[in-house]
């Protein structure tokens, strides 16, 4: 058992839990409908238009996330600004946490 | 001759001496060469593991090279004289989690890079890269720390332009190679600094007479700035992306151990060799504020890649944030009342955090690259439905995913659990902040699991090749281990080795 500052965390019996769960679950699910049909009751129902192959259903990953990334667009254009590939910037990026590092130093030194 | 007491050495040696012997079976025979290689990192395991359960029972390991007697210091006007290996309990963490991701590449690598031209010269580099990343793990001297710092880079960068035929390969290569240049350079420049006050390198020696003097100053922001970028730290963090996602896969599984070397030295240099100076908490504040920003940017840039494995370069940073807010944390309390109690608790979970990250992003990377074998791409948008042939590869990755995301029972929970409760102290919005990363995260590997695993049978390809099975079944059972017994890992090797960092007194008495 993990001692943590507030508490404790053990995983063998979060897997026992986790398990006896799922037994519950399954014997939930075995007293369900016995009369369901494989086939045609599995098909997918789009408002009676055609369904796409499942090739052409597959979400590609530029999709996925679309909101998100709209919705956070302005953080995105800068990220994007500054993750611009050149090494020149890299180095500056450095030397300007450096030299934050410094002042806080100096502010340090001048308070004392 | 009690050969526990030449560990420290040997540790360095074997793959040192094992990478020059490579070219040479090279010549005789490709299978003898790739059993050599094998047995080399298997022994170096073996090895590190001994050596490493005798230093966490409380012991010091010193080794002085070149003297009859290595287990005693030779000592000129009371000095340390000629370089001498230390080994505590944080240093011997460290070798375990190289040894084994090494080992895990170096199997993986004997498939995976079989139809490219040079093996021989791909292994050699492979093991100058291990010696390089034990040598910066086991060393107390400083200058030997920039010696191997640079033996590490420049084998990796070499690493990282294996496949020269392909543009980016070479490119990610060139910034890593200036990134690294730039950051050894201000290291040499910060330990002559130290030097011409003090005529010491060794790290034990200096911890006892440094005295914060404006020059020890400046050499602290030029080693804990230039190790920060080393490890991959927002906003220096530029290099990551662009070095590990062209190199070979197993290479970028061995880059994430070499970050965390760079993490090593951070550390090493903040709690021991400034250690009795450090009363302000600003380096723990300077520390607190480069993990959130890593976490943060790392997680939110890795959402919208596209690349397999840029996604998970930026997820690299983000985890390197964790860590940095847990140490940082133990940093920011070092010397107060609040350390003993959670204090020391964020510590192990930014330590207990640097073996998960090797191994599940190791392994990530692994089943990455295992995807790039099959399908000659990293683009996510064209991969598909390799849950159906590539079974093997799907359990790991999902084993690899659910861990970083740090979904219960796996072991980036129980780290995370250590620094969300322990930084909820400090602040709640530091917890809070952990959390959203964490979710985004899960977010972000259920975008990969969709895309590459996921949907119909598109590809007609086969399950990656055995041996690159196993360099990831072998982080799989690491992983594995380390989430059903936190506890005890915490308790045997976790917190000998916070303990170890947070006491400076306990290194310098090594020496």
């Amino acid at each position: 058992m993990l001692k943590t500052y507030a508490g404790s965390w053990d995983a063998i019996t979060w897997i026992i839990a986790f398990i006896t769960i799922a037994i519950v679950v399954y014997i939930i699910r075995s007293f369900g409908r016995k009369d369901y049909r494989k086939g045609e009751a599995q098909k997918a129902f789009f408002s009676g238009e055609d369904v796409l192959s499942p090739e052409e259903m597959h979400v590609r990953a530029s999709n996925i996330y679309w909101g998100f990334v709209e919705a956070m667009k302005g953080y995105y254009a800068w990220m994007r600004k500054i993750h611009n590939g050149i090494i020149n910037d890299y180095i500056a990026w450095f030397v300007g946490v450096a030299a934050i590092m410094f002042i806080v130093f100096f502010i340090q030194e001048v308070i004392k | 001759m009690n050969i526990m007491l030449h560990m420290p050495a040997l540790l360095i040696v074997l793959p040192l001496l094992a990478a020059f012997v490579t070219p040479l079976i090279d010549k005789l025979s490709r299978k003898a060469r790739n059993a050599f290689v094998i047995a080399i990192v298997v022994i170096e395991e073996i090895m590190m593991l001994f050596f490493a359960f005798h230093i966490f029972s409380g012991n010091i390991a010193i080794y002085t090279m070149g003297s009859s007697e290595p287990t005693k210091l030779v000592t000129e006007a009371a000095v340390p004289i000629r370089i001498v290996l230390e080994v505590d309990a944080m240093s011997a963490f460290m070798g375990i989690i190289s040894a084994t991701v090494a080992m895990a590449a170096a199997i993986y690598s004997i498939s995976f890079v079989e139809e490219s031209k040079g093996k021989g010269k791909f292994y050699t580099l492979l093991l100058i890269m291990l010696a390089g990343m034990i040598g910066m793990e086991f060393t107390g001297d400083l200058f030997n720390m920039f010696v191997f710092l640079e033996i590490l880079s420049i084998s990796s960068c070499a690493l990282i332009a294996y496949r020269n035929s392909d543009g980016n390969a070479v490119e990610g290569a060139f910034k890593y190679m200036v990134v690294s240049n730039i950051a050894a350079l201000l290291v040499l420049f910060s330990i002559a600094l130290l030097y011409s006050q003090y005529d010491l390198l060794n790290i034990a020696a200096l911890s006892k007479v440094i005295s914060y003097t404006e020059l020890d100053k400046v050499a602290l922001v030029l080693l804990v700035t230039s190790f920060a970028m080393k490890a991959g730290s927002v906003p220096m963090h530029y290099w990551v992306p662009d070095g590990y996602s062209p190199a070979p896969a197993s290479i970028t599984a061995m880059l994430v151990s070499a970050t965390q070397a760079s993490l090593y030295a951070l550390f090493r240099v903040s709690f021991t060799l400034y250690g009795k100076v450090i009363t302000a908490s600003y380096i723990g504040v300077f520390l607190i504020i480069l993990g959130l920003l890593s976490m943060f940017i790392g997680v939110t840039m890795a959402l919208s890649q596209k690349d397999i494995k840029r996604l998970m370069a930026y997820h690299s940073v983000s985890q390197t944030g964790y860590m940095l807010l847990g140490v940082g944390i133990g940093l920011y309390l070092l010397n107060t009342s609040d350390f003993n109690t959670y204090g020391i608790k964020a510590m192990e979970g930014g330590i207990f955090h640097i073996i998960n990250n090797a191994m599940y992003k190791g392994l990530l990377f692994l089943t990455a690259g295992a995807i790039f074998y099959r399908l000659k791409t990293r683009n996510l948008n064209e991969m598909g439905g390799l849950a159906h042939s590539m079974k093997y590869t799907t359990l790991f990755f999902i084993i690899g995913a659910l861990a970083i995301a740090g979904i219960p029972p796996f072991n980036g929970f129980a780290s995370k659990l250590l620094i969300y409760e322990a930084a909820y102290r400090v602040s709640p919005i530091l917890s809070i902040v952990a959390m959203i990363v964490s979710i985004l995260t899960l977010a972000s590997f259920v975008k990969v699991f969709h895309s590459a695993f996921m949907g119909a049978k598109i590809y007609e390809v086969e399950e990656a090749p055995k041996s690159m099975l196993i360099g990831m079944a072998i982080l799989a059972a690491v992983i594995i281990i380390l989430s059903i017994f936190p506890g005890l890992v915490v308790d045997k090797i976790v917190a000998p080795a916070a303990h170890a960092l947070a006491n400076w007194q306990v290194y310098a008495g090594g020496v």
